[in-house]
């Protein structure tokens, strides 16, 4: 009986967790599009509701009401598997992110964790999950029978197998720092020194590597090669319309997502608010929701950024992605776990 | 419960690998192949072994079966022709070799039987990241230093071997 109760627990966690984030990206992109008019002089997206508050959900409407049109040589199965894995592989790795410390309910004294999924190796687990991802973009490509489908699934994959190694190695220096795989321990630890001892302090090289690594594993400007429009018309999801493409859209935005508050859990010191705990005191309500809250904010950071860069950058060409990538990108990781190896070992105590 | 999960990834990592036996279209076998790795993963997790689990799914799921089925899309494999003729001599080597493992495992079946083993103390944190990684750095040292001059010899094996063929032009 108390198996069943703790599934159902669960099970609204993830319901809860997944309704906030899937609004958060609805408006990412409605802040994309408006931001971008700004950058670029125009007004964008204005018109539903006010100030086009309700344009995400007339998009939505009419992805689900257009006609979905399936290419006659593609390979149907693999052709429908390969959006099913691209979504499923960007909201899997969800459930490991703590979204604030303990929480207790006023005038009862129940408390519940803010994160679904506690476990030893959770940094493993996003690494894993967000490996299996790459299937999704290169089956699409692979299956539309279209070769310019087939260029950007082979673009995608090759880019995303050479950054995934940048992006695994720059995290281990704050692995190192944190002496545990486990998220949500890297992130309470981080709450020492009124919540300022931030992993940044000690991992500026790693976070810079992080962060043009993760740009170029979510496939945004100026690392977007896999579906760069002016070559390859729509890359991996040309074929792909209605709520498929819809999928694949929605599947890029939950990795800006998830990619940003892996950034701040590991960097940013998570839900940590600085003062946080001396003014609301630890335990409290208030203190969990104001924790929340700047989680959420560091994340709609990191979110401005991806769209800042996309309003600035020009995209790479193809070699110098990869001699970037190689030459540049894994050097300097390596460096910097040497550099934070060496640390540890003349300050063990840090 | 976890018998229920067991029985249900090992009918999965089964069913996959027959799947991928069975395909003619090699990408098929390869996602048959991306199916086995999962399961196996899963059943490592509820055998107390999260760590390896994670590897399992980083190293064969995310990096392997990758470069597979990049190699797969670039080439264009086409669907393999049915029953070639020139292999069919293998066809009573096969059935031999198969009898011979499923006499292995009924000997495991019965022998398991026999000995009742009982866990050994201690047996919970074999699994997790800290113990392999002290074992592997302290006791296990040299075996795993061997190992990594030996995957860079590989590299620096295929590097010089891929050179040349292309001077040879």
């Amino acid at each position: 009986m108390d198996l069943a109760i703790d599934i159902a627990l669960k099970l609204a966690a993830i319901t809860v967790a997944f309704t906030v984030v899937l609004l958060i990206v609805a408006y990412t992109v409605l802040a994309e599009r408006r931001i971008l008019g700004f950058i670029q002089g125009r007004l964008g997206p204005n018109r539903v509701g006010y100030g086009g508050v309700l344009q995400p959900f007339a998009d939505l409407l009419k992805f689900i009401l257009k006609e979905d049109i399936v290419p006659d040589k593609s390979t149907r199965f693999v052709y429908f598997l390969a959006p099913v894995i691209a979504t499923m592989a960007a909201l899997m790795t969800m459930i490991v992110y703590p979204f604030g410390p303990d929480i207790r309910i006023p005038f009862t004294d129940i408390t519940i964790p803010l994160v679904i999924a506690r476990f030893d190796i959770s940094l493993l687990y996003v690494l894993g999950i967000s490996s299996i991802g790459v299937y999704g973009i290169m089956l699409a490509g692979w299956s539309s029978n279209n070769k310019y489908s087939l260029m950007g699934g082979l673009r995608s994959s090759a880019q995303m197998i050479s950054y995934e190694l940048a992006l695994g190695l720059s995290l281990i220096g704050a692995v190192i720092l944190a002496g545990t795989l486990d998220i949500a321990r890297i992130v309470e630890l981080q709450s020492a020194w009124h919540g300022t001892r931030w992993l940044i302090l000690f991992q500026p090289l790693g976070f810079i590597i992080f962060l043009i690594a993760a740009i170029a594993e979510t496939n945004r400007i100026p690392f977007d090669l896999p579906e760069a429009e002016t070559e390859l018309v729509a890359g991996f999801h040309t074929e792909y319309s209605a709520m498929k493409f819809a999928l694949f859209f929605l599947a890029e935005y939950i990795n800006m997502f998830t990619v940003s508050m892996l950034a701040t859990t590991l960097f940013l010191g998570g839900w940590n608010v600085p003062f946080a705990e001396d003014i609301f005191g630890r335990g409290t309500f208030l203190f969990g929701l104001v924790s929340a809250i700047g989680f959420l904010v560091k994340i709609i950071f990191f979110l401005f950024v991806y769209i800042w860069l996309r309003g600035t950058l020009p995209r790479f060409r193809f070699d110098q992605l990869m001699n970037f990538g190689w030459k540049i990108l894994l050097p300097l990781a390596l460096l910097n776990i040497f550099l934070t190896a060496t640390l540890i070992v003349f300050f063990p105590n840090l | 419960m976890l018998t229920l999960l067991f029985i249900l990834f090992g009918a999965l990592a089964i069913g996959c690998a027959l799947a991928m036996v069975a395909q003619r279209n090699p990408l098929y076998s390869a996602i048959s192949l991306i199916g086995v790795f999962i399961s196996l993963a899963c059943l490592y997790v509820m055998l107390a072994a999260p760590f390896i689990a994670a590897v399992q799914v980083i190293v064969y799921a995310g990096a392997i079966m990758v470069l597979v089925v990049f190699v797969i899309m670039l080439l264009n494999v086409e669907e393999e022709e049915r029953s070639p003729r020139r292999l069919k001599f293998l066809v009573p080597l096969a059935v031999g070799l198969a009898a011979i493992l499923v006499a292995e495992v009924t000997f495991i079946l019965v022998t398991v039987q026999e000995f009742r083993v009982t866990p050994a103390t201690g047996a919970g944190d074999v699994g997790i990241t800290h113990s392999i990684g002290s074992a592997l750095f302290t006791q296990y040292l040299l075996p795993f230093e061997i190992t990594s001059i030996l995957l860079l010899m590989a590299i620096v094996g295929a590097m010089t071997l891929a050179r040349r063929s292309r001077k040879g032009d």
